[in-house]
């Protein structure tokens, strides 16, 4: 018996597969675009929703054991040069010694286990000795609270970015 | 084919971490009362360094001699040509506005400079702004502890008779019963200081 062979012409087969494969990446496509979608909506949320805290406290801690770290030679740096607070969001500087000496944490002279609550009501640049730098000083900027819409992004992903960083500084 | 399915397997987890982030970055409660005083505090407030320097009356001056009023202190020097004399103008105002109250307020001013200012010149320095004013000198050592107790700084720029003194600037808040509650930056108008004091007066 003779067998006749049939082969599947080469541009059938490559369309069966594509129709194989079409409901697969439909469903990827889907859910590209529902995270697109989810991205978008959440940015918006982040442009036009108030920026509500549970407290309006910006918290710097001199951690336990940093004045022995400092006189093993360790150079310890607790506080940035430049702190960045926004009215009515973030603008209460809070100092606070966890350490076993006094240290002078900004404009303070604060003690073991005491903390150090200083608001601000001002937009402005504000500059303080503070011996807890090479400088000498320490700038505090106060910035008036952002309008709605693009200030409002910016300023969510500029404290996102600060947090990330702060995160970063402090893992070991 | 294989590069783009990569590229969107990466990309969902991104944009997932993202939008986590977004979210992160607003916490929805809601927002946090604003503190009592104007000025920054202190938690848990600590007594208030003692010292014993020579007052501008011609008394030795002690911080438990006013204990009873709310003790307002400030740092800096008579040839201050900017800093000191606002401060001294706004503390002034505040204690007018206080009325009667301003009896249990004392206003105390430790000088940074004790090479030129002594009690006489202090005393004339402070009848100008208020005559209640108490100012406060005496040997640099002296002054230089109490500065550290309190955390001032405080340190000559120049070598002639010229020189100033650059100094921190800020005002100590002394309850009546001795402790240190707060300190006011430089800058605060009189009312936030009548604000302050009455907050301190009423407990």
């Amino acid at each position: 018996m003779t067998q006749t062979l049939h082969p599947t012409p080469p541009a059938a087969g490559l369309g069966a597969r594509n129709r194989a494969r079409s409901p697969r990446r439909a469903r990827r496509a889907a859910v590209v675009l529902l995270l697109v979608l989810l991205l978008l909506g959440t940015l918006a949320w982040a442009a036009l929703a108030p920026i509500e805290r549970s407290s309006r406290d910006e918290l710097f801690e001199i951690p336990h054991g940093t004045w022995a770290r400092r006189m093993a030679g360790d150079k310890v740096e607790i506080l940035p040069s430049t702190i960045r607070l926004t009215l009515g969001i973030n603008d209460v500087l809070l100092l606070r010694n966890a350490d076993e000496v006094p240290q002078a944490f900004g404009p303070a002279l604060i003690m073991p286990g005491q903390s150090f609550r200083l608001p601000f009501a001002t937009a402005s640049t504000y500059s303080f000795a503070c011996s807890a730098h090479a400088s000498g000083q320490l700038a505090v900027i106060v910035e008036p609270g952002p309008e709605r819409g693009w200030d409002t992004l910016r300023w969510r992903l500029r404290d996102l970015a600060d947090a990330m960083r702060r995160h970063l500084l402090a893992a070991p | 084919m294989h590069s783009s399915l990569t590229l969107r397997k990466r990309a969902a987890p991104l944009l997932l971490s993202l939008l986590m982030a977004c979210l992160a970055a607003a916490s929805p409660a809601s927002a946090g009362a604003a503190p009592a005083l104007k000025a920054g505090v202190f938690e848990p407030p600590r007594a208030a360094p003692e010292f014993s320097l020579r007052g501008s009356d011609g008394a030795e001056l002690t911080l438990a001699r006013y204990r009873g009023k709310v003790v307002l202190m400030s740092f800096g020097y008579t040839h201050c040509a900017a800093v000191c004399p606002v401060t001294l103008a706004t503390l002034a105002e505040a204690r007018k506005s206080l009325g009667n109250a301003a009896d249990a307020v004392q206003v105390i001013f430790v000088t940074v400079d004790p090479e030129r200012d002594d009690a006489a010149r202090m005393k004339a320095y402070m009848a100008a702004f208020d005559a209640s004013f108490v100012g406060a000198t005496g040997s640099t050592d002296a002054l230089s502890a109490m500065r550290r107790s309190y955390g001032v700084t405080a340190r000559k720029q120049g070598t002639s008779d010229g020189y100033v003194m650059d100094h921190s600037s800020s005002i100590y808040l002394i309850d009546r019963t001795g402790k240190l509650r707060a300190q006011m930056p430089y800058g605060h108008s009189a009312g936030d200081f009548v604000h302050d004091v009455k907050l301190l007066l009423a407990q």
